[in-house]
């Protein structure tokens, strides 16, 4: 448990962030630039010499009234927007560096090895170089490397992927993704995109002005219609499942989620893999009865929860209950009206695309 | 030798290599703290502090000269001291030499290794703390490798300067063979006594050296992007 009870005042700014955050999986704190998110990052990593509160980790007191640990002595990796890789050192000492200094503080948190560093990130080639001889992502990877090669209990992680371009993001976020599968260490997760998000979070803290708008498990926070700010356009739910069945004739996976089935594209993921499926609601339609005589290939049963407003005023967007897990649907307002869509009546959904992330 | 230099122009060349060595290498020591602090304080002292330190290039040296001969004469505080230290006098000495010449030469130490500091900028120190590395770690494995080439700008130009210094040697160092009599104060006797070949010969060695030494500082400044 991260427990940050937080104020930072500066001209024009202030954050104050009171909030418990689950040690475990990704969190992402997610908002505009100016948001304080970063900041927040900042401050947990002490880094904010004018931070006043309390933050524990763990059980762990950081900072309270009396006391202040040095950003030295707090079990932690951090990651930066731009890699900042030391330039006189090769990559090596680069991982290094830290490496060696954590040693003697966290030996019995050694879970993770420089070479299982250089492996998962895929840097066993770029050992001898200078970060001048990098490019960006290579860099990145490397920076990613450095903070899990001393074995952090905690790894903060500010906006990683911000400053590469698409290409590069694409590049790195495959191995961000195996952090996320492969390590037992709860990791905060700076980000402003939401295809991040989509992609990595399990819990989501969304901040706005310096305070934290809404705090909670990923699908549950999405799915939220009070929210101002969604994910962007792409409002829609992220739903964790299984893979389940392959279809070898049409090339298909079916995903188990919660008790629902999903059909997908086959993506190669090997039967009983965790999957992770994203529903945007531009691409759920309901209907009264199950229509057959179409190409969509789910069809499935809902319930109706709630409906708020969406961006634009002929636009709502609908909650609705799938099998235990909640999904959006963006549908008009004329529509919802014709269907008589009230809270609690069961439905049939068609979702139009699924995206296995 | 003989010929090209006497056997006194070569005493006061020697004695002139020996002080801008020690004045260079106390500075290193004195100087790097002070652009340390400089560079990375907020205090609202930065401001005075940094005037003091670069008031050597604005002042007339025998101004400097003048008050270190007072300060370090038998009534002033600094000669108060170093007589009950047990030291004797510091005017008309080597080593009051060398206090003058580290205050002259300060600005020359202490402004290109705070450039070099501020270049650094804040994250791969803070890069170097989410590492384990203390802030003592900090600066001996960071920030000190990553400002090298401000140290050799910093340390030419000091060892430069104080080749060249002329009026605080004569306002607190007399004309002392062997002791205080630096090459820039025997070419002034050469010339008070005519004797202008022996200037002659003294002035271009001490012109053919400050050249090179500039040269030597700007051939290799455009390396300083490499890294």
């Amino acid at each position: 448990m991260i427990y940050a009870d937080i104020r930072v005042e500066w001209p024009g700014f202030t954050l104050d962030v009171n909030e418990r955050l689950p040690a475990r999986g990704v969190t992402a704190l997610f908002g505009h630039s100016g948001s304080g998110k970063t900041t927040l990052l900042r401050c947990i990593a002490g880094l904010e010499h004018g931070a006043v509160g309390r933050l524990s980790f763990n059980g762990a007191i950081w900072q309270d009234a009396g006391t202040w640990v040095p950003t030295h002595r707090r079990p932690i990796g951090y990651v930066f927007q731009e890699p900042s890789l030391f330039p006189h050192l090769t990559v090596l000492g680069n991982l290094r560096y830290g490496q060696r200094r954590s040693r003697d503080q966290d030996t019995r948190n050694a879970r993770f090895s420089l070479e299982h560093a250089v492996e998962l990130l895929g840097i066993g080639h770029l050992l001898k170089r200078k970060p001048a001889a990098l490019s960006g992502g290579e860099r990145q990877r490397v920076g990613v490397a450095r903070a899990l090669a001393v074995s952090p209990r905690l790894l903060l992680m500010d906006e990683p992927l911000a400053a590469l371009d698409v290409a590069r993001k694409q590049e790195i976020l495959p191995y961000l993704e195996r952090l996320h599968d492969d390590l037992e260490i709860p990791v905060l997760y700076v980000s402003h995109a939401p295809d991040e998000v989509a992609r990595l979070a399990d819990h989501l803290m969304v901040m706005d002005a310096g305070r934290v708008l809404a705090s909670g498990p990923l699908s549950q926070i999405l799915s939220r219609l009070d929210l101002p700010i969604r994910l962007g356009e792409d409002a829609g739910v992220v739903l964790d499942g299984e893979v389940a069945e392959r279809d070898e004739r049409w090339h298909l996976l079916r995903v188990a989620c919660c008790s629902a089935s999903l059909w997908v594209r086959d993506t190669g993921a090997a039967i009983g893999d965790h999957a992770r499926i994203r529903i945007l609601a531009r691409d759920v339609s309901i209907t009264h009865a199950p229509k057959t005589g179409t190409s969509i290939l789910n069809t499935l049963p809902a319930r109706v929860l709630s409906l708020g407003d969406d961006a634009h005023p002929a636009l709502s967007l609908v909650k609705l209950d799938l099998a235990g897990s909640p999904v959006l649907a963006r549908v008009t307002r004329r529509s919802a009206e014709q269907l008589g869509l009230t809270p609690g009546l069961e439905v049939w959904i068609q979702i139009k695309a699924v995206a296995l992330l | 030798m003989e010929t090209l230099v006497s056997a006194a122009d070569l005493e006061a060349i020697i004695l002139t290599l020996r002080l801008a060595a020690a004045t260079t290498l106390i500075l290193f020591v004195v100087g790097t703290p002070i652009a340390w602090w400089l560079s990375r304080t907020r205090s609202r002292w930065k401001a005075p502090v940094g005037a003091v330190v670069a008031l050597p290039l604005v002042l007339p040296p025998s101004v400097l000269g003048f008050y270190l001969l007072v300060s370090m004469g038998p009534k002033g505080p600094v000669g108060w001291l170093t007589q009950s230290l047990g030291l004797g006098l510091l005017p008309f000495t080597f080593w009051g030499l060398v206090v003058g010449s580290v205050l002259y030469s300060l600005p020359f130490m202490v402004q290109p290794v705070q450039n070099a500091f501020e270049a650094i900028g804040e994250r791969p120190l803070e890069a170097a703390a989410t590492l384990r590395a203390s802030p003592l770690d900090r600066f001996f494995t960071v920030a000190l490798p990553l400002s090298l080439p401000g140290f050799v700008t910093a340390g030419i130009l000091t060892f430069a300067h104080t080749v060249g210094e002329f009026g605080v040697v004569l306002m607190i160092g007399g004309n002392i063979p062997g002791v205080t009599r630096v090459a820039s104060v025997q070419i002034y006797d050469h010339v008070e006594a005519l004797e202008y070949g022996d200037a002659h010969r003294l002035a271009a060695i001490l012109l053919v050296f400050s050249f090179l030494v500039l040269l030597a500082l700007y051939a290799w400044r455009p390396d300083r992007g490499r890294r």
